[in-house]
């Protein structure tokens, strides 16, 4: 499941985005240092084939919904991790750019749950463990599926955890986990079963692909350690450069939480509070529309009952009317501006 | 819905190939400005909904300037703002606060961050629908480079955008000679699909090896040779601290409400 840019906070964003980023950099350095050229179309016409692949339905059994490939794993196992990654990586910017699916802000989370978790936690820690050597055991067959449904476990714990971080979403922790594992239970196990079988199918038609997979990567013997070590750098960096980025817009759930218990004065002691405060005063729409107006806060309102909301409501009209002209006023100076197009010349060729 | 994929690029680089100041600007500066505008837009608390409304400015200047087509985008969003509204609807049932008064109807803290939730999701979404839509994709993608996204990666954009009509079209051919000789129910299930996922991914490679093959012909050594055509100019700049000094006033003061509190205090 894709996060939307709708239900993150900046801090959470940013902070994945870093960790993202620097896994980019990390797996294309080493498909750089690979000298095998031979990996840059093959990524390439892969991360298309996966979008494609992607693309087809197929009914679910006694269920009368569909489903389709997600294909982390399937990627993993056929290029390694460093290419999968990346791969997948690319094919979820063009998700986010042609079809807004996640969204711009959001695609550091996308690029952790969809592409480095299968690629660079389970593929290692999962899959290498357990696949073995024996062809077509039932060993390697439970290994892909059980690894398909560990990467389906982990990526949505992480959208849960991601989403109830940033908090705009009012959903607890506890609900969201009990809704989202046990529906991604079913699909992991959907999911490892299609790998499965086309992992079969490859190594039915050419062989010779999957031995080139696992014999060009023999396993380096610190990939995981050195990942947790510049994962760490990149957080605490992240996390230096973010928290006064936080700081400066109190959580959403805080101030909720500080508005119903009306305890904002008490901890207004300090000097940063009282700071905050009257940034947050600035920046937060409804300041005062809390709880007081509904009990003794009538008196302090100067417009009566209907005023504060009314001059809210005025407002937004207003500023709506202002962009929906202003809007029509560009489009018609952009159009007078503008040397009309020769019938059939429109934005072919580029 | 392969289909329409497909016309949804078309239609975006169709968008993308037109000329306007906006299309005309540097890659680099629209992405810029794209970025900030939705960092200004998720970094309200999660009860803003009158203060998000002036970013509604950004996508509509760019719509009307760039003579960008309305109803694609409205429509496009619609659609895609379906999973923040499955999440964002639980938060009426579970906040159930009265936040706003009008008259007598009150207005839980519920309802409010739902609107602020869907709000959040159409602003994003067009955000980056017009990026791409003003922009063109590997536009992007150069741009994404010169500000530092490593060599490898942007190659494989390219490349991968490339060749995303030829598989795409490859995908809704086999699927529609599945779906005509299944009569709407048998041989939909997943073994069909493993057989026929399987069959595009041994293409695939073999496309793969035959373009590689290609390549070293015409003397592929690793890497490609790129080219830069726009660079930053008076109007990027002007452009740029332009919009992010706007975000900026929009983000730390409440336009609609100053508005509203300026009239109510000059008539009463």
């Amino acid at each position: 499941m894709h996060m939307a840019d709708a239900l993150i906070s900046p801090p959470v964003g940013a902070a994945m985005w870093a960790v993202s980023a620097a896994t980019i950099a990390y797996s294309s350095a080493k498909i750089r240092k690979g000298l095998d050229d031979h990996v840059t179309p093959l990524m390439g016409v892969l991360g298309a084939f996966l979008f494609a692949a992607q693309m087809i339905n197929f009914s679910i059994p006694a269920t009368g919904s569909s489903g389709h490939l997600g294909g982390g794993l399937l990627l993993a196992i056929l290029l390694g991790p460093h290419a999968a990654f990346l791969t997948l990586a690319s094919v979820l910017v063009v998700q986010a750019l042609f079809f807004a699916d996640g969204g711009i802000l959001a695609l550091g989370c996308n690029i952790f749950n969809i592409g480095f978790i299968p690629a660079f936690i389970v593929y290692p820690l999962v899959y290498k463990q357990l696949i073995g050597t024996a062809q077509n055991s039932t060993r390697q067959k439970t290994a892909i599926i059980l690894s398909a449904m560990i990467a389906l476990q982990l990526g949505p714990l992480c959208v849960v955890l991601e989403t109830c971080l940033s908090g705009i979403s009012a959903l607890p922790f506890s609900t969201f986990l009990l809704f989202m594992q046990p529906i991604h239970l079913a699909i992991g196990i959907v999911e490892g079963i299609i790998t499965l079988a086309i992992v079969s199918f490859v190594r039915k038609a050419r062989p010779e692909i999957l031995l080139d997979a696992l014999a060009a990567r023999p396993v380096d013997p610190h990939p995981v350690k050195k990942l947790v070590l510049a994962f760490l750098a990149a957080a605490i960096i992240t996390g230096g450069l973010v928290s006064w980025f936080a700081s400066e817009n109190p959580d959403g759930l805080e101030w909720a939480i500080a508005k119903v218990t009306g305890q904002e004065a008490l901890q207004g002691a300090t000097g940063i509070h009282t700071a905050l405060a009257t940034l947050q005063e600035k920046s937060a729409l409804l300041p005062d529309y809390s709880i007081k107006a509904k009990t003794a806060a009538a008196p302090t309102d100067p417009y009566g009952r209907w005023g504060t909301t009314a001059s809210g409501l005025l407002g937004v009209l207003l500023t709506l009317s202002g962009i929906t002209l202003s809007g029509i006023a560009l489009r018609k100076t952009a159009a007078l501006s503008r040397k009309p197009l020769p019938s059939g010349e429109y934005g072919s060729g580029r | 819905m392969i289909d329409n994929s497909i016309m949804d690029f078309r239609q975006l680089d169709l968008l993308a190939g037109g000329d306007s100041v906006i299309h005309r600007l540097d890659p680099r500066t629209k992405v810029l400005v794209t970025l900030a505008f939705i960092i200004a837009v998720v970094s309200f608390d999660r009860y803003a909904l009158g203060a998000l409304l002036p970013f509604v400015l950004f996508p509509v200047a760019t719509m009307a300037i760039a003579n960008l087509p309305v109803g694609f985008f409205a429509a496009k969003v619609m659609l895609v703002s379906l999973v923040a509204v499955a999440i964002g609807i639980f938060n009426p049932l579970l906040d159930s606060q009265v936040l706003v008064r009008i008259g007598n109807v009150g207005i839980s803290a519920g309802w409010v961050s739902f609107g602020s939730i869907i709000l959040r999701s159409a602003l994003t979404i067009t955000a980056a629908l017009l990026l791409t839509a003003t922009t063109g994709f590997s536009a992007i993608c150069q741009a994404l480079g010169r500000l530092g996204m490593p060599e490898v990666f942007v190659r494989q954009l390219q490349f991968m955008y490339r060749y995303l009509f030829v598989l795409t079209e490859e995908a809704q051919r086999m699927a529609r000679a599945r779906e005509l000789r299944s009569f709407g129910k048998g041989g939909q299930g997943i073994r069909a699909l493993s057989s026929m996922v399987g069959h595009l991914l041994l293409r695939t490679w073999e496309r793969a090896e035959r373009i590689h093959i290609a390549m070293r012909c015409r003397g592929f050594n690793g890497r490609m040779a790129a080219s830069c055509s726009t660079g930053f100019g008076l109007v990027d700049l002007l452009f740029l601290l332009g919009w992010i000094t706007l975000f900026t006033l929009l983000r730390l003061y409440d336009l609609p409400r100053l508005i509203g509190d300026t009239i109510m205090t000059l008539t009463l």
